[in-house]
């Protein structure tokens, strides 16, 4: 039997001249598609459950919220805009703890009727004082 | 007089790498792309100047409350004893989630508050208030 004729081998090329625009068209895709860091907000920790322990009631700031959105720290009548300062001054004068973190814990209560919009303003004004030992406690009903 | 003419240079940008440096643009874009899930319910939430952008894009849920006192998980209604199963389940396939609070400005405190209960119970304690910058 006859030995097969080998085949010649032709030149096989795949056309590479539209890659690029092929390539385009899915990275334009995904330019419109993606959307980055659309997610902010302000990171909080919610207590665990049953787990009360003692703190030295000194370290302690209680800010009261109503529902007509006014704010009480320690008893006294805060405006907004004063929130920051306030809190600030009281982070400051209870020093910090051996890790570097301040000592005082602001106390946020509210009320059932309390804007939400009330709530994150005053947790802000805290935040921005440098408090980092932030608890909720749960509103009066 | 007649001058000689000039030669004129051939001048063109070499586009050989052009697929590569389209091609690195598009694997950058397409490692970076989460697609969105849900639309969840229209909401206005408050500006705050401490807002923080989330750790991860990846381990995040969702959560919607409208002023009408809706809360929305996953484009559907929830009532709020619906919250705590389906948080347990969201956390007990991932550990490291943080749910992002939709909330709108108008919502009551007691809502957000029966909202946070329902994620003790959960135990996915880590949570963030969705807000705009100031």
């Amino acid at each position: 039997m006859a030995l097969l004729k080998r085949r010649v081998r032709g030149q096989e090329n795949i056309p590479t001249a539209s890659l690029p625009d092929i390539v385009f068209m899915l990275l334009i895709f995904f330019l419109v598609t993606t959307t980055i860091d659309l997610d902010m907000g302000i990171p909080m920790q919610l207590p665990d459950r049953g787990g009360e322990f003692k703190v030295n009631p000194e370290n302690i700031a209680n800010v009261l919220i109503n529902s007509k959105g006014q704010i009480l720290i320690n008893d006294e009548l805060t405006d907004l805009s004063q929130v920051t300062e306030v809190i600030a001054q009281k982070v400051e004068s209870r020093g910090l703890d051996p890790d570097g973190k301040p000592k005082l814990i602001v106390s946020i209560k509210t009320e059932r009727g309390t804007k939400y919009s009330d709530y994150i303003h005053v947790l802000d004004a805290v935040k921005a004082a440098g408090a980092t030992k932030i608890s909720i406690a749960e509103p009066e009903s | 007089m007649q001058f000689a003419k000039k030669s004129k240079p051939t001048s063109s940008i070499p586009t050989a790498s052009l697929p590569d440096i389209i091609f690195m643009l598009l694997i950058f874009f397409m490692v970076v792309t989460v697609f969105k899930e849900f639309n969840g319910l229209p909401v206005l939430t408050p500006a705050a100047r401490t807002t923080e952008k989330l750790e991860s894009k990846r381990h995040v849920a969702y959560l919607w409350a409208d002023e009408m006192g809706r809360v929305s998980i996953d484009d559907k209604i929830v009532s709020l004893d619906e919250v705590e199963p389906i948080m347990a389940e969201k956390f007990a396939n991932d550990r490291r989630l943080i749910i992002s609070m939709k909330i709108d400005q108008d919502v009551e405190m007691g809502l957000v508050t029966d909202i946070q209960e329902e994620f003790r119970d959960a135990y996915t304690l880590r949570i963030s208030y969705a807000t705009r910058i100031k």
